[in-house]
């Protein structure tokens, strides 16, 4: 059995994540990202001296991020479209997908798309983790991310 | 991507604000080295002259909620007393020892700026007269150096005998409260 990990001090924590999560809430996000990043890590905290594992704490801090920047996202239009996480239609994982190519269309995304995209190719977390950030399953995970990256493709072809 | 200063500040001035920090930390420029102080919302825990490894000290003793924030005020009379203006302090302490702990570092607050006692004096004072080397376990692990004054407990024969942060710097701060005359 594995010894268990010993939850770090919030401040190594913090400093180990605190970039990565700002970038990823600028690409959620644009411009909103520093309150939602704050909001975020003020979250943790609260939360911390809860948790009884230490093994997934990037996993955990991209989670509460998602789940701040959905809710800024759902509470500033409720016109634009959030995505469920069911697939326009299914498909194999993309191939020969070029995220670097294509990141700078990522604001174009429904939310949920959006999160799941960065969080796949920009942060490479496992669907499985993609989809305790969402809050849906595995499948739903990896669904909304293919959705996305298709949705990317057509949008990059829409450029003129 | 970096944190700006200034994002980093407020999250920390917000979580204090909040009450959401078990530990502060912070480190202080000292004549005697850099210094790593801590308090908890009760007061001054841990002031050490090494600060590998504190934090998860910390973390074990008090929670895990430990985030470096200024401790302006520890600054400030840690600063008096290195510029000599300063004979004691006045700071609130957080102190989780055990009984024997907390009378002999108690005793140990009593023993005046610029004077010498030893750890016999101290075991008798709280009445464990031969519990010299117990004393001196105690001087030893104590968890704020300075304001709890270790460095003025010497050996019967005078020597400096020992310090957790090194004889060097027990000798400086003997030296600074004029303490110690030329050998």
């Amino acid at each position: 059995m594995m010894a268990p990990v010993a939850i770090p001090p919030f401040e190594s924590f913090y400093a180990e994540h605190r970039g990565a999560v700002l970038g990823y809430l600028r690409r959620m996000l644009g411009p909103a990202a520093e309150d939602a990043w704050q909001e975020t890590f003020l979250r943790a905290l609260r939360a911390y001296e809860r948790l009884e594992r230490a093994d997934h704490l990037r996993a955990w801090v991209f989670t509460i991020a998602t789940r701040v920047a959905l809710d800024e996202l759902r509470g500033a239009s409720r016109s634009v479209p959030l995505g469920d996480g069911l697939p326009e239609q299914e498909a194999p994982e993309p191939r020969g997908f070029a995220y670097g190519e294509l990141e700078h269309l990522t604001g174009s995304l429904p939310p949920t798309e959006r999160a799941a995209v960065v969080l796949r190719y920009g942060y490479d977390l496992p669907y499985a983790e993609i989809g305790a950030a969402l809050g849906s399953s595995v499948d739903a995970a990896r669904a909304a991310t293919s959705s996305g990256v298709r949705r990317l493709r057509r949008n990059l072809e829409r450029q003129p | 991507m970096n944190v700006s200063p200034d994002l980093d500040a407020r999250f920390r001035a917000a979580a204090l604000a909040e009450g959401l920090v078990d530990v502060r930390f912070d480190l202080v420029a000292s004549p005697v080295g850099e210094l790593f102080v801590a308090s908890t919302p009760r007061g001054l825990c841990r002031i050490s002259y090494t600060p590998a490894g504190q934090e998860e000290e910390l973390a074990r003793l008090f929670g895990s909620r430990v985030l470096r924030i200024p401790l302006d005020e520890v600054r400030r009379e840690l600063d008096e007393y290195f510029a000599g203006r300063r004979r004691s302090f006045d700071l609130a302490l957080d102190l989780r020892v055990t009984p024997f702990n907390a009378a002999v570092l108690a005793e140990l607050a009593r023993v005046p700026y610029g004077r010498l006692d030893t750890y016999g004096d101290l075991a008798a004072r709280v009445g464990r007269p031969g519990a010299a080397r117990a004393v001196g376990g105690v001087m030893n692990r104590n968890p704020i150096p300075i304001v709890l004054p270790c460095h003025r407990i010497v050996g019967a024969n005078g020597s400096l005998t020992g310090y957790a942060g090194g004889l060097e710097i027990k000798r400086t701060l003997l030296e600074l409260e004029g303490a110690l005359l030329d050998a």
